[in-house]
């Protein structure tokens, strides 16, 4: 191994047994269900004389997480891992974090680890903030010594000094996350490990975050970041991986691995609607989006400030009583545009019921100028963690519309977010008013099928 | 943060990562993480009594009674006799005391990896470190019970011997003697959680299959080496000889047949524990 290579990784592979649930009857004979138990029972006994995990179930298959990958990071590498949800990222980070075995291949590491998957993992309710400074440290790996030298700057870094001897149950979600955080920026490996940690927090601490992990960065250490949020690590990693579907599929500059990760998309779009792949998983997981019209029919070709309905069908192993679906709008280019989610942020509580759920998300106007976007979704625990994520799903293309009647289209090229203003000039004796008004355009008119009625 | 450049290239740890690959370093690691070890155990101490009103009563009430319905049923309606010349309260609570040290170890240990689930899913750690430092908190509930045998032997005016002095070993060794089966149910805990429902049936069933209310003394000569087997016995015989000194005296053969045997039980818990913790993240 040469002398600045600090991590190579060869012929990586992780597998995870799964276990499928066969369709059931709708009524079924006790001999029936009596053999199915005895089957059962018969396999969990022979997997536990074999020593192995028991896998719930009617049939087990195998699924391979991470395969057959390769990679090599420098001394002082930068390096962000991107791709979309079950493509491996997490598991190639708990492998380099020595949190999972891998099943194949082999990782040499030169130099200590410290792995940040979460912000605030071990921290106790129950614990006052300085408790919990020395606790969440010496998880992290920090001795002592190194907590009581870096405390002042941690809890200046947090801003939570006057709260430090109250129990962090006390704390509001800000609070916690900020001294989480704090504890972990201060963090001195030779190889550091991030997973998405900068999704937390109100923006102005986002942005504190991102400055002082780009300090991190700057300061010679080698850094491995996951992320959804592509912009940020445009500003933090120089070079970077795309993985798809557990293997590596492209490496180069940050700059290259995410356009070609835009490219691709995370899901695959026919016509009006774009299809996420399956892979397994337990949770809630996203299907579908379809995008119509008005009037509920399939819009092949959505226009500028027209109406657009996004329709996004998700599947529920279970009843969730509290969920929340989200909708990312973003440039070609992975800048974020618009989020919109029914919690937290426009205060609609939904239910996940157990199988197919449907949710509708309307634009009666949507503000995009013609060109290419892509569109992305997520379902979510409100504040508590993500089910599915694909913030980078699709690309959709917006038709041309002249709003202002001028000739010139808005166009993606010139500005992305045509937005409904009006000017008033004062230069000649009338004012004079040029403008356009967000309306109902005539394609979006429902009729015969039915109309809103809008009061005057 | 400062850039302190690592030394020399060749000073640094190399770490390979493998299927099925021992950890050549363990004993290191686990020396090296003696901090956190220090700082979860607290951590459990610290919690446990935090929001409880009686919480120290606790530890003394459950010894207490159970001391005080063991004198009565063993010593006083099935007259049995006791060891050597102490008085039956003070023989039973000797006996006690190494009893709910096990136990409360094996249950807490037992049920503490899956409870902190979270950290071993999210950082990397010797795992060996969270049943161990969760074995803490039961010392701490052991060093009041302790406090009430000394006032039970005052209350009695009984005089222990010079081998009192050795109760620090003896501690240890019912430290030893729990942490071994611990280790082994805490592994296979994750694994196949059926192993939570065996834990309050052993602790149940062990408290009378064990010499806790009665003395070993009374067990048939041709039985009380076998009797042994039981680990719990020689740490139960060693602790009652220590306390009571004197006229109680030490099965030897039987003694060191559980000696052998809580030998066999902690070299299957840390094997089989070491050979599965790299897969607890996986399961848990």
């Amino acid at each position: 191994m040469s002398d600045d290579v600090v991590i190579r990784v060869e012929g990586l592979g992780k597998k995870y047994a799964i276990g499928h649930q066969a369709e059931r009857e709708r009524y079924t004979a006790l001999r029936d269900v009596m053999a199915r138990g005895a089957k059962g029972l018969w396999r969990k006994a022979a997997d536990m004389a074999r020593g192995r995990a028991i896998v719930a179930g009617d049939t087990v298959e195998e699924f391979w997480a991470l395969k057959d990958v390769s990679f090599e990071v420098k001394r002082g590498e930068v390096l962000g891992i991107i791709g979309r949800n079950g493509a491996g990222k997490s598991t190639l980070l708990k492998i380099l974090s020595r949190i999972t075995e891998p099943s194949e291949g082999r990782v040499t590491i030169k130099g200590r680890v410290a792995s940040l998957l979460e912000v605030g993992t071990g921290f106790h309710p129950e614990l006052t903030g300085r408790e919990n400074i020395y606790l969440n440290g010496a998880i992290l790996g920090m001795t002592r010594a190194e907590i009581r030298k870096k405390f002042d700057e941690i809890v200046a870094f947090a801003e939570v000094d006057k709260f430090l001897d109250t129990p962090v149950k006390r704390y509001s979600s800000g609070m916690y996350v900020r001294l989480a955080f704090a504890v972990a920026a201060h963090l001195e490996p030779d190889i550091l490990v991030v997973d998405e940690v900068l999704a937390v927090g109100d923006a102005e601490f986002q942005k504190k975050c991102l400055g002082k992990m780009s300090e991190v960065a700057g300061g010679g250490r080698t850094v491995l970041f996951v992320s959804h949020n592509i912009a940020s690590l445009q500003r933090i990693c120089a070079n970077g991986l795309l993985l798809t579907s557990g293997q590596l599929a492209f490496e180069g500059t940050m700059e290259e691995t995410v356009s070609r990760y835009s490219e691709s998309g995370t899901a695959y779009r026919k016509e009006n609607q774009i299809y996420f792949d399956f892979f397994p998983t337990d949770k809630p997981y996203l299907k579908k989006v379809d995008i119509l019209d008005k009037c509920e029919r399939p819009l092949l070709h959505p226009r500028t400030w027209g109406y657009v309905k996004f329709r996004i069908t998700f599947y529920s192993p279970t009843a969730i009583k509290s969920g929340s679906v989200v909708l990312y709008i973003s440039t070609k280019e992975g800048v974020l545009l618009t989020l919109c989610s029914t919690s937290p942020d426009s205060a609609v509580s939904i239910q996940f019921k157990p199988g197919e759920n449907v949710v509708d998300c309307d634009f009666p106007n949507i503000p995009l100028s013609a060109g290419a976007f892509i569109i992305g979704a997520g379902l979510a625990i409100p504040n508590v963690e993500w089910l599915d994520n694909q913030m980078h799903a699709a690309t959709i293309q917006i038709e041309a519309r002249d709003l202002f009647n001028s000739g010139l289209a808005p166009v993606v090229s010139r500005y992305p977010v045509p937005m409904a203003h009006i000017w008033r000039v004062f230069q000649t004796e009338e004012t004079l008013v040029v403008g356009s008004k967000q309306g109902q355009f005539d394609e979006d008119k429902c009729f015969p099928f039915h109309d809103e009625i809008v009061s005057p | 943060m400062t850039a302190e450049t690592p030394t020399s290239p060749a000073a640094e740890r190399l770490l390979v990562l493998e299927h099925g690959r021992a950890e050549r370093n363990y004993w290191r690691d686990l020396w090296a993480y003696r901090e956190l070890f220090a700082i979860l155990a607290w951590r459990d101490v610290a919690v446990r009594y935090k929001q409880t009103v009686i919480g120290i009563a606790w530890a003394v009430v459950r010894p207490f009674l159970t001391m005080v319905v063991f004198t009565v049923v063993f010593g006083h309606l099935a007259k049995l006799p006791s060891d050597g010349g102490a008085p039956y309260p003070v023989m039973v609570f000797a006996g006690m005391l190494p009893w709910f040290l096990f136990s409360t170890i094996l249950s807490e240990a037992s049920a503490s990896l899956v409870g902190n689930a979270n950290l071993v899913g999210k950082v990397y750690f010797p795992r060996l470190i969270i049943p161990a430092s969760s074995a803490v908190v039961a010392l701490v509930d052991f060093a009041i019970n302790l406090a009430i045998l000394i006032a039970l032997m005052l209350w009695y005016g009984f005089e222990p011997s010079w081998s009192f002095a050795l109760l620090p070993v003896f501690i240890a060794l019912a430290m030893l003697a729990s942490l071994g089966p611990a280790f082994l149910i805490t592994a296979l805990n994750v694994k196949y959680r059926d192993f939570r429902y065996i834990i309050p049936f052993i602790v149940q069933f062990g408290l009378y299959v064990s010499p806790v209310g009665f003395t070993s003394a009374i067990v048939p000569d041709k039985w009380r080496f076998w009797y042994s087997l039981n680990p719990v016995v020689g740490v139960i015989d060693g602790f009652r000889w220590c306390v009571l000194g004197g006229d109680s005296h030490l099965y030897l053969p039987g003694f060191l047949l559980s000696l052998a045997v809580i030998a066999l039980f902690l070299w299957l818990g840390i094997a089989y524990f070491r050979r599965t913790e790299k897969s607890f993240a996986d399961l848990i």
